[in-house]
């Protein structure tokens, strides 16, 4: 192969409904590094778009919530194999997005690997710790399970563009909720890249969509839409997040606020799942108690 | 061969041969170019204001309808209900232009609808396949004229149509006309999908309307290709054709397939395109949908608050 060969630059698009479109706007923006130089064109969605994704997700929502725990977890194990199959291509886009050494970028996508990972064993064992059954004074016995909210608007944090991407999308799809991604702002090559890692994972399609734009922009039609039943702020700054909370209070959407977070690294714990469950809570009744002190 | 019909047109179903000689003597349908057409005129931006007033017009032509083996009274109740009053929550919203059921439900369609202008269409002639004996046919359609239908959906014969026997499909057009009375009208449905070619589509077009059609329908909305833009697109050409010739207006109802707004503004547009305005009323365009409606909900709803809707904001149906 000669020297001079050209190179082949990416088309970056965005993930919707398990197919890469265009934005429906035909818009794009340039994405720099950190020190302004070119890296590449990507989608600059329009409401227009996020309406599309919200479509996919609620038609993904019976399918995902429906499999079964287990198979959940061994799709997004299989999203974490993926992963791991492109590390020097996401070590390398981290690496230019936020101005990261080499070895501080792979650190950064080890752990995020690792993260996916995680929640991939969680998918089994969230009903376990935060279903339970509960004795109630009277002749019932009750079960409380965990079920997803149903489709989630993630906001995706706006420094950490894979790391904090991860830490924020595996934990809403993992309970079985599906999910409306805004990418980062500045950096959000890392995101778009998961698409393809996504795609091409058994995860059926229209679990995870990914838009990359103007996180304003896609996220106000998001707060607003009465189709998305949560929304999880983390990538809004403060007056952002002000106003999505009073147009997601419409139709009394789950809001997860922005808190700060100073290292993603860091271990998550189980918050960010519980956000965006709901409990059901079923009354079995068990007749009345006997002598033996139970009926059952 | 029965009576003629008063027009321009009337010698050509004076026997057998002239008819054929007529239906055959139609020009050819340039099919590439009548869906390209279709299509070029599918991709008008309508817009705001436009869009509002097409999104009203086009609920304003819905004939709601519910064709299925499991329908109870109680279903055929709520969408009679839907059809008055398609969202309650705006009562600015029009009722739609009728409700279609089978014909052991009109008497229940009926009463739902009492005091509205939604009308009832039934499907008669036995619906979707058309294979019964004629008497039976025409008992089918008595007994839905009978118990109050304003519209009657039959269905031609294929058979007799693909096998060339035009006068047969006729006779039965006129003898069902016939029994709908004054007070029915009635549309006939060719069932497009199964009738292979373009070309056929504009024959039996002119052969429904010189049979007395008060509208002509594309499809059941039972077989896999419905009604699309191209097939309605013809359709549309025919109808203006048929009144510059005799005068005679015919309406035209699509059917299947339609589930979006943007499908039912895009069949507007090519109504406006090619009949001409004079279509663009219930009285003579129709969308037999339902899951079309709600969609045509949502998006009313959008533009009245600028927040996107969701299916929980409409009924299930």
């Amino acid at each position: 192969m000669s020297d001079a060969r050209l190179s082949v630059l990416k088309t970056y698009k965005l993930y919707v409904g398990g197919k890469f479109p265009r934005s429906e706007s035909g818009r794009v923006y340039e994405v720099t590094d950190s020190k302004q130089s070119w890296l590449a064109n990507a989608p600059l969605s329009s409401r227009k778009d996020a309406r599309d994704a919200v479509v996919a997700a609620r038609k993904a929502f019976g399918g995902w919530s429906g499999a079964t725990a287990y198979n959940r977890g061994q799709i997004l194990y299989r999203v974490a194999e993926m992963l791991e199959g492109r590390r020097d291509q996401y070590v390398r886009e981290v690496a230019a997005a936020e101005g990261l050494s080499k070895s501080k970028a792979a650190e950064q996508v080890d752990a995020a690997i690792d993260r996916w990972v995680w929640y991939a064993g969680w998918t089994d064992k969230i009903a376990q710790v935060v279903g339970g059954g509960n004795p109630v004074a009277g002749p019932f016995f009750n079960l409380s399970s965990p079920e997803p909210t149903g489709v989630v608007a993630v906001l995706a944090p706006q420094e950490s563009s894979f790391l904090g991407l991860v830490s924020v999308v595996a934990p809403v799809i993992a309970t079985g909720n599906t999910a409306v991604v805004i990418a980062s702002e500045k950096a959000p090559l890392p995101a778009l890249s998961l698409g393809e890692v996504l795609a091409t994972s058994d995860l059926p399609g229209g679990v995870v969509n990914i838009l990359s734009g103007r996180t304003a922009e896609i996220a106000a039609p998001l707060a607003a839409h009465q189709d998305v039943n949560a929304i999880d702020l983390a990538g809004a700054d403060e007056a952002l997040a002000k106003e999505l909370e009073i147009a997601a209070a419409d139709n009394l959407k789950r809001v997860l606020r922005p808190q700060p977070v100073d290292d993603w690294a860091a271990a998550p714990g189980t918050d960010r799942m519980t956000a965006f469950l709901e409990t059901k809570t079923v009354w079995h009744p068990t007749g009345s108690l006997g002598a033996s002190g139970s009926a059952y | 061969m029965p009576t003629t019909a008063p027009h321009a047109l009337s010698d050509v179903t004076a026997s057998d041969s002239t008819l054929r000689r007529f239906l055959h003597g139609l020009p050819g349908v340039d099919a590439v170019g009548l869906e390209a057409r279709a299509a070029s005129l599918g991709t008008r931006s309508i817009k705001t204001t436009a869009k509002a007033y097409a999104i009203d017009l086009a609920i304003s032509m819905v004939d709601l309808t519910t064709l299925e083996g499991a329908d109870t009274p109680g279903k055929v109740r709520a969408l009679g209900a839907k059809a008055v009053r398609p969202d309650p929550t705006d009562r600015s919203t029009p009722s739609t232009a009728a409700v279609c059921v089978y014909p052991d439900m009109v008497a229940t369609a009926k009463e739902a609808v009492a005091g509205s202008t939604v009308k009832v269409a039934s499907v008669a002639t036995a619906f979707p396949a058309g294979r019964a004996p004629i008497a039976v046919k025409l008992a089918d359609v008595r007994e839905a004229v009978a118990a109050g239908a304003d519209e009657i959906d039959m269905v031609i014969d294929r058979g007799a149509f693909l096998a060339g026997n035009y006068s047969k499909v006729y006779d039965e057009i006129t003898a069902v006309k016939e029994a709908c009375g004054t007070d029915a009208r009635l549309k006939v449905i060719f069932e497009t999908g199964e009738l292979s070619t373009y070309d056929n589509i504009r024959r039996a077009s002119w052969l429904g309307m010189l049979a007395g059609a008060d509208f002509i329908k594309t499809s059941t909305g039972k077989v896999a290709v419905n009604a699309t833009p191209a097939n309605t697109l013809l359709m549309l050409e025919a109808v203006r054709d048929f009144r510059a010739q005799t005068g005679i207006q015919v309406g035209v109802k699509p059917a299947g397939g339609i589930r979006t707004s943007k499908d039912a503004i895009k069949f507007l547009v090519l109504v406006n395109e090619t009949a001409g305005e004079d279509w663009l009323d219930n009285h003579w365009f129709r969308f037999g949908a339902s899951s079309l409606l709600n969609d045509l909900l949502l998006q009313r709803q959008k533009l009245a608050t600028g927040r996107y809707s969701g299916p929980d904001y409409v009924t299930v149906d």
